[in-house]
């Protein structure tokens, strides 16, 4: 016994000697916020929109002292926290008609701060080998003559047009439909599914076409090409059901929460001001996708590549 | 086949029955196929979809103004926050003015061994202290700790409120009858249904991910508790009856320390459900290793995702041995106690005061090869065997999934539902008759009969594939030890590895299909099956399989004939469970190609205008697990009487 709590005590003694070495917690103290206050920033789930958020919230702490709070949350979820006071910023907004009625028009719980500058484009696309050696499948017209190619074992005796995620609008039933495609429609289900059929399908030169959209970070890895539908016109999207046009191009645009922008602080007056392009977006994008970096870093690269850019969204404080 | 070797008069005329409903069923295929489908477009709404829609933006808009929120919600909200807040605060996030928390990793470290030691014994502490130690090396304490907290907070309120309820639901007949349904609903009603709306009642924060958690984690515990007590022996009971026990007497003294190694099953099985809900809860900014999950997944970087996977894993086993452990009463050594004790104060004394012991060093770390590994293991799995896996995956398809699909979901559905109710009635009676008459009408009035169909067959040939992977594999693990020690990492891995990690590789072999959405269900669902089975197995009196061992029995026939026939009980269990586990992975099957009743609920929680359709989505998968679980408990009976 008494050997024992020798033990224990040199035991001890030994942590204790290894402990006085090294800092102590305290020692160092980090600067407080500034007159911005706290940033409630929803982050959605894709790239692109990380990219836009990364480099906002890196301006807004660096430049304007904000406490930036990014909240990882879908687009839903994100706008309901306008009402809730928990988000006061979603920075990449992709149409939503349904969103901007039920929380800018009935709720009035959120605004729109204007266009983010990114151009989005929804659409069906196939993978470069095909495009390349059967240039004329990028026109719908031609569609019906491959559609045996298309086949899986989804689809049956139809070619398969692979749709995806289901954060976005699709009007591809219909348009199947009416464009009297003899396709069948298989719901992939997410993102990962549609990234992952687009690489095989390079790789192995297999016969994929499904549903995409740019921007997007894969493109800058594989170069997708985007099959011609019928031409958009306004309004012939009107009817769900009867849509034989191609989708409209997105202004992505920028919401806001209603009590953040009557605040009019200054994180409010960056959000409104920020404005770049799709390559803009993309630069940042390819840093956090391929190379791998983290959003803050990425940001930083960009953010002092790009004074000029930045100090505009300051400036007209 | 079988009923003819069974010499008795009355099976063969019953398998007749089937046979010949079986055969009209084809018979009348052929003639109505496509007729009466009730199918619904992907982008298509019943009324009653946009009736939810429009309660749900009711509900919504009155946030702000109605009582109920302002005096129910915001007080349990308080309640949870602050405890996993204070949780948080001890051992993951910056806390009370420190940049560090009140505990740094040697501390959390020290407690953990400690903890193991007391409860568990050595073995376990050591493989505690390890576990630890490596989710500190994968470079991910913070979030690992983070983890740690919430899954410790919905565990530890799911167990204070389902385990009194399990023992209730043991005791009380009535009670189990009242509980079954709902404990069914909160099993198997996707969380993306619920996720939103929780979000809702308790804004963004630790709150709604964990009580999101705690719905999906707490039913193993309320039935696992109820089916202990009452599989503890009735002459047991009865002997301590007659003794003059009291009925709390009887509890405390013979129900419950009889029942307690099943209920600590059921502790463990919280646990893993807890962690299972990790990623998912991610999505409303959950924090933890979730998010690192589901940010690496936007890249489909396998590598981070598996290492954030593994970490996940790390927690698990450790929780699973500790707690298992913990069953086996141990006494320590009064020296190792306080030695143990004494070493644990100072770590976490130290912990507190320096940073080394605060922050883990990042100098030494692993977490960069793991992450390599992983993504060299994915390209290879990627380029060398999807020529081999998508010839199996059009074999199974067209084979099994395909005719399935055709007659369940291109039969008109008073066909369907008239055949369904007849097996009903021939395997349970009346009373099994009425439950799926009642399930099939709710079927038909969520407006999605034919996605229910598609996904029922889909359901089927999962709980087929999981039923023998459980068999098989839980024989051999309750036959042999070794076999045990060495599967169990394995089953562990598979319950809990979050299923966003493997989508990537399994989507790579078998592309966004039906299968590849069965191949995620029978992961995660076999486990399950496995360790009920071999547990089961275990449990088989030895002197009865000696007995025939010594009768000349060989290993087969003492499977077939001794174990298998006396662990009924748990085969019944274990295709009850494989059932379920299957079924709420319906939704993750939704994201890799199930279509169905999975897409119609990811796509509800995507899109506002078809918030009503997901959550009539989920109502049917609920209703199809109600439907199923019945009707295999009813042939269960049959079979185990």
């Amino acid at each position: 016994m008494a050997r024992h709590s020798v033990l224990g005590a040199v035991l001890v003694g030994a942590l204790a000697l290894a402990g006085c070495g090294g800092a102590k917690v305290g020692d160092s103290s980090s600067g407080a916020a500034g007159d911005c206050g706290t940033f409630n920033l929803a982050v959605n789930p894709w790239v692109g929109y990380e990219a836009n958020a990364a480099v906002l919230a890196y301006v807004a702490e660096k430049e304007l002292k904000c406490k930036v709070t990014k909240k990882e949350l879908k687009e839903e979820v994100a706008w309901q926290g306008f009402g809730t006071g928990e988000v006061d910023a979603v920075v990449e907004n992709w149409g939503h008609d349904d969103l901007r009625k039920k929380y800018i028009d009935e709720q009035k719980t959120a605004v729109s701060a204007g266009s983010t500058g990114v151009k989005g484009q929804i659409g069906w696309y196939v993978p470069p080998w095909l495009a390349k050696e059967h240039p004329d499948v990028l026109d719908w017209n031609n569609l019906n003559k491959y559609a045996d190619q298309f086949k899986t074992s989804e689809s049956g005796d139809k070619g398969q047009l692979l749709d995806g995620d289901p954060s976005f609008v699709t009007n591809d039933e219909a348009l199947v439909k009416n464009l009297n495609l003899n396709y069948k429609v298989v719901y992939g289900g997410s993102e990962t599914a549609l990234i992952q059929a687009f690489r095989q399908a390079e790789k192995d030169k297999k016969w994929v076409i499904g549903y995409f959209y740019s921007p997007q970070w894969l493109l800058n890895e594989i170069k997708l090409e985007k099959v011609k539908l019928p031409e958009y016109k306004p309004g012939c999207d009107a009817d769900a059901e009867k849509v034989a046009c191609d989708y409209p191009d997105y202004d992505l645009d920028k919401i806001v929460s209603k009590k953040f922008a009557d605040a009019n602080g200054p994180a409010y007056q960056l959000v409104k001001n920020f404005k770049w392009t799709n390559e803009d977006q993309n630069t940042v994008a390819k840093y956090i996708a391929e190379d791998k970096m983290k959003p803050e870093d990425a940001a930083k690269k960009w953010v002092e590549a790009n004074g000029d850019k930045v100090k505009a969204w300051l400036a007209k404080a | 086949m079988v009923a003819v070797a069974v010499p008795r008069r009355q099976i063969p005329r019953k398998a007749l029955i089937v046979g010949g409903i079986v055969l009209a069923w084809l018979v009348l295929w052929l003639v109505f196929r496509n007729v009466g489908t009730l199918a619904l477009d992907a982008s298509e709404l019943t009324p009653l979809h946009r009736w939810i829609n429009s309660v749900n933006d009711a509900v919504g808009a009155s946030r702000n103004s109605n009582p109920v929120f302002l005096y129910f919600f915001n007080e349990i909200r308080l309640v949870i926050d602050e405890f996993v807040t204070f949780v948080q605060a001890l051992i993951a996030q910056p806390s009370f003015g420190r940049p560090v928390p009140v505990i740094g990793w040697l501390g959390v470290v020290a407690i953990a061994g400690f903890v193991s030691l007391a409860v568990a014994g050595w073995r376990v502490a050591l493989l505690a202290v390890a576990g630890f130690v490596f989710l500190g090396l994968q470079g991910l304490w913070q979030e690992s700790m983070d983890t740690l907290s919430l899954t410790l907070a919905a565990v530890v309120i799911a167990l204070l409120f389902g385990i009194p309820l399990g023992i209730w639901a043991g005791l009380s007949d009535r009670a189990n009858r009242i509980m079954t349904p709902v404990l069914d609903f909160m099993q198997t009603m996707p969380t993306f249904v619920y996720l939103a709306p929780l979000t809702l009642f308790f804004l963004i924060g630790p709150a709604s991910a964990t009580i999101a958690t705690l719905i999906y984690a707490a039913p193993p515990a309320i039935r696992i508790t109820a089916h202990a007590i009452r599989s503890v022996p009735h002459n047991t009971v009865e002997a301590s009856e007659s003794l003059g026990a009291t009925r709390k007497q009887t509890l405390l003294k013979v129900l419950l320390p009889s029942a307690r190694k099943t209920i600590v099953l059921g502790v463990n099985q919280t646990i893993m459900a807890a962690l299972s809900m990790v990623t998912i809860a991610a999505l409303i900014d959950a924090p933890g290793l979730g998010k690192t999950v589901v940010k690496a997944l936007q890249t489909l970087d396998v590598g981070t995702a598996f290492n954030a996977g593994l970490a996940i894993v790390v927690l698990a086993i450790v929780l699973d041995r500790v707690t298992t452990a913990a069953t086996e009463r141990r006494s320590l050594p009064r020296w190792a106690f306080f030695g143990g004790f004494g070493v644990t104060g100072v770590a976490v004394y130290f912990s507190y005061t320096y940073l080394w012991a605060a922050e883990f060093p990042s100098e030494v770390e692993i977490g960069s090869s793991i992450r390599k590994g992983a993504t060299a293991v994915t390209e290879w799995v990627q380029d060398s065997l999807p020529v081999i896996t998508n010839g199996f995956k059009d074999f199974v398809t067209s084979v099994l999934i395909n005719p399935l699909q055709a007659l369940l979901a291109e039969s008109p559905w008073f066909l369907v539902a008239l055949v369904i109710v007849a097996l009903s009635f021939l395997i349970g009676g009346v009373r099994a008759a009425v439950v799926s008459a009642a399930c099939l009408g709710v079927l038909v009035a969520t407006g999605l009969w034919q996605d229910a169909m598609i996904t029922l067959a889909s359901t089927l040939v999962a709980t087929i594939l999981v039923m023998i992977l459980g068999v098989v594999v839980g024989v051999w693990m309750g036959r042999s030890r070794r076999a045990d020690r060495f599967i169990r990492p394995i089953l562990d891995a598979g319950q809990v590895m979050p299923a966003f990690v493997y989508l990537v590789p399994i989507l790579a072999l078998f592309s966004a299909t039906r299968f590849t959405a069965i191949i995620a269900a029978v992961v995660f669902a076999a486990p399950v099956a496995i360790k009920i089975i071999a547990d089961g197995i275990r449990a088989v009196s030895p002197a009865t399989v000696e007995a025939s061992t010594a009768l000349g029995s060989s290993s087969w026939q003492t499977i077939v004939k001794v174990q298998l026939p006396m662990a009924r009980r748990a085969l019944t269990l274990a295709a009850n469970q494989g059932l379920i586990y299957v079924l709420s992975m319906v939704v993750v099957g939704g994201l890799v190609g199930a279509g169905a009743l999975g897409y119609d609920v990811v796509a509800g929680f995507s899109q506002g205008q078809l918030y009503g359709k997901g959550l009539a989505a989920g109502v049917a998968i609920v209703v199809l697990g109600v439907m199923l679980d019945r009707l295999t408990q009813a042939a269960a009976k049959r079979w185990t009487n």
